[in-house]
């Protein structure tokens, strides 16, 4: 398992993202580390929806939500002279969990499109309850006077520091992902995934366990919202519109869905297609969309399914 | 003879107009294999469904090991002892076999929120999973992916996910649907080593299956038992003989 083709294929990723700061300072590009940066924020968020999407089912298509409130847990705190860092992190996962907890005990109790429309619908909401607080900057957003403090452990505003950062709870996520959908717990959302009526028939009370995973997938988004604000340094509504749920659920698919790694290569290639397209024209979805679509049709499995895989049936 | 195991009463579910279980009344005794029979549509899945849970039963009690069921859901039956299969197989088809039947054990064996070790090299899962398929004949097949196993392979798989529950009861509709002859006999063979030790109740269409398993029969029309007892008696009964015009050749 451990010589998989796959998993040759993280080695190299991970050797190349622990590459990248030396890279840029070689090449005085310091803009890759920026870059990479953000790609690996939306790794962790993509990787998060691909929890419950991947392996539970469940078409979460309102994950732009809980990266919002980690950066409004950020950003609001920051703005009324909280910048502890640890405070900040904890709320911005603390609230997500919440969050989490509440659009998915009502959406999980449904499935198929009414999921869809229920995980959308509390999203929206957020999004139009962001753009209405005044106080922190309506629709315009707000400045982030300064990026999160951790006295003592490290200083965000190290490009290099706060990059490692990033890439130690991206790979920490994929471990606890990796762990958690093969453990007792995985087992039981991706069998429900599988064939519900059959996880109840054998004792299984699925919506337990899709709840936890939901809530689990939330905490993490929510994280991953923390450090886009961080990284922006601008606090702004737009992290929550449905457009940016759909990029996400983009990145997922293109990547290949239930795969963990999947997402953090779909997130990769999304972004870096982005930055190279949108130099070239404005009009760089009209390039984007057609690849979407040739990858849903010829590689089914996502890019990481060209991938071979020998380990893991059922996966 | 004790109480009964599975005790029916005034069991009723309609679907708008039409009455699928009709004010019924059946009871299972511990160790007895018990065939319900009765032509196409006179409600023999409605009835498996209102007793494994899976669906709503508008008037009538249910009750198991002298509890009241009637209002818990299928994975509440599960666990205390009922374990159903699928007219229609239902299994994980992305699973493999022996991933299928240690599903059903880890549902039996403590708490599932467990998040850090693999619960594919769990021993106390795996190995009695492997036990059960043995016990079914797939012991050989139990890596491959459920979706690969012949259409037999995947009614004996389900067979095994029922009883590595443990169950005090089998609920099983129409195990040998859609089986050739040698399937057939296989699982009809099966099915009669269990005899005797795993109470059974049986939904089934093949008469060579009932008259071989069943130690009772309850014959089935338009949502009501119209008569119950032993082969011998029922094959007899000119009600019986009545709702079958056509099939009598049959029984």
């Amino acid at each position: 398992m451990a010589r998989s083709p796959r998993a040759l294929t993280l080695a190299a990723g991970v050797l190349m993202l622990a590459l990248v700061p030396v890279a840029a300072e070689l090449l005085d590009q310091p803009f890759y580390v920026d870059l990479f940066r953000r790609i690996m924020i939306f790794a962790i968020a993509a990787l998060s929806l691909d929890l419950i999407l991947g392996y539970g089912g469940m078409v979460s298509f309102g994950h732009a939500a809980y990266l919002g409130i980690g950066a409004y847990a950020v950003g609001v705190l920051t703005h009324h002279g909280i910048a502890n860092g640890y405070l900040q992190w904890s709320l911005a996962i603390l609230g997500s969990a919440l969050v989490a907890l509440a659009i998915g005990a009502v959406s999980i109790r449904t499935s198929g499109v009414y999921f869809i429309m229920i995980t959308l619908a509390f999203t929206q909401m957020l999004y139009y309850l962001g753009i209405s607080i005044e106080e922190y900057g309506g629709d315009d957003g707000m400045r982030l006077a300064v990026r999160s403090q951790f006295p003592g452990l490290l200083d965000l505003r190290n490009a290099t520091a706060f990059y490692y950062l990033v890439l130690g709870i991206l790979l920490l996520f994929l471990l606890l992902g990796q762990r958690l959908v093969n453990a007792r717990f995985g087992m039981v959302i991706r069998a429900a995934r599988s064939n519900e009526p059959r996880a109840r028939a054998i004792g299984f009370s699925p919506y337990r366990y899709k709840l936890t995973a939901f809530v689990i997938s939330g905490a993490m988004c929510g994280l991953a919202g923390a450090l886009l604000v961080n990284q922006t340094e601008y606090l702004t509504p737009e992290f929550m519109h449905w457009t940016r749920s759909g990029e996400i659920m983009f990145m997922v698919i293109l990547g290949g869905i239930g795969t963990l790694m999947g997402p953090v290569l779909g997130a990769a290639v999304f972004l870096l297609l982005e930055d190279v397209l949108s130099a070239w024209t404005v009009h760089w979805q009209i390039i984007l969309g057609p690849f979407l679509v040739l990858v849903v049709l010829f590689a089914k499995k996502g890019l990481i399914g060209l991938v071979p895989d020998e380990a893991a049936p059922g996966g | 003879m004790g109480e009964p195991l599975l005790e029916v009463r005034g069991l009723t579910k309609s679907f708008g107009g039409l009455i699928a279980t009709d004010r019924m009344d059946l009871d299972v005794t511990e160790g007895e294999t018990h065939a319900v029979i009765g032509p196409n549509g006179a409600g023999k899945t409605t009835l498996l469904s209102q007793l494994s849970g899976d669906l709503r039963p508008d008037a009538g009690l249910i009750r198991f090991v002298g509890e009241d069921i009637t209002h818990l859901g299928a994975p509440a039956r599960s666990m205390r002892g009922l374990a159903r299969s699928f007219q229609i197989t239902s299994i994980f088809k992305d699973f493999t076999a022996l991933d299928n039947v240690a599903l059903a054990v880890q549902a039996h064996a403590g708490s599932s929120f467990r998040f850090w070790r693999p619960a594919r090299r769990e021993r106390a899962l795996r190995e009695p999973a492997l036990e059960v398929l043995r016990t079914v004949g797939l012991a050989e097949r139990s890596e491959l992916m459920a979706a690969n196993l012949a259409h037999g392979e995947q009614r004996q798989l389900e067979i095994a996910m029922a009883l590595a529950t443990r169950p005090r009861m089998l609920l099983l509709d129409e195990p040998v649907a859609g089986m050739g002859l040698d399937e057939s006999q296989r699982m009809i063979r099966f099915l009669q080593s269990l005899k005797g030790r795993q109470t059974i109740l049986l939904v089934e269409h093949d008469m060579d299956a009932v008259f071989a398993l069943a130690d009772r029969i309850s014959v089935m029309v338009y949502g009501r038992i119209i008569a119950s007892g032993r082969p011998e008696e029922v094959r007899v009964n000119p009600e019986v003989r009545q709702a079958y015009l056509g099939e009598d050749t049959l029984l």
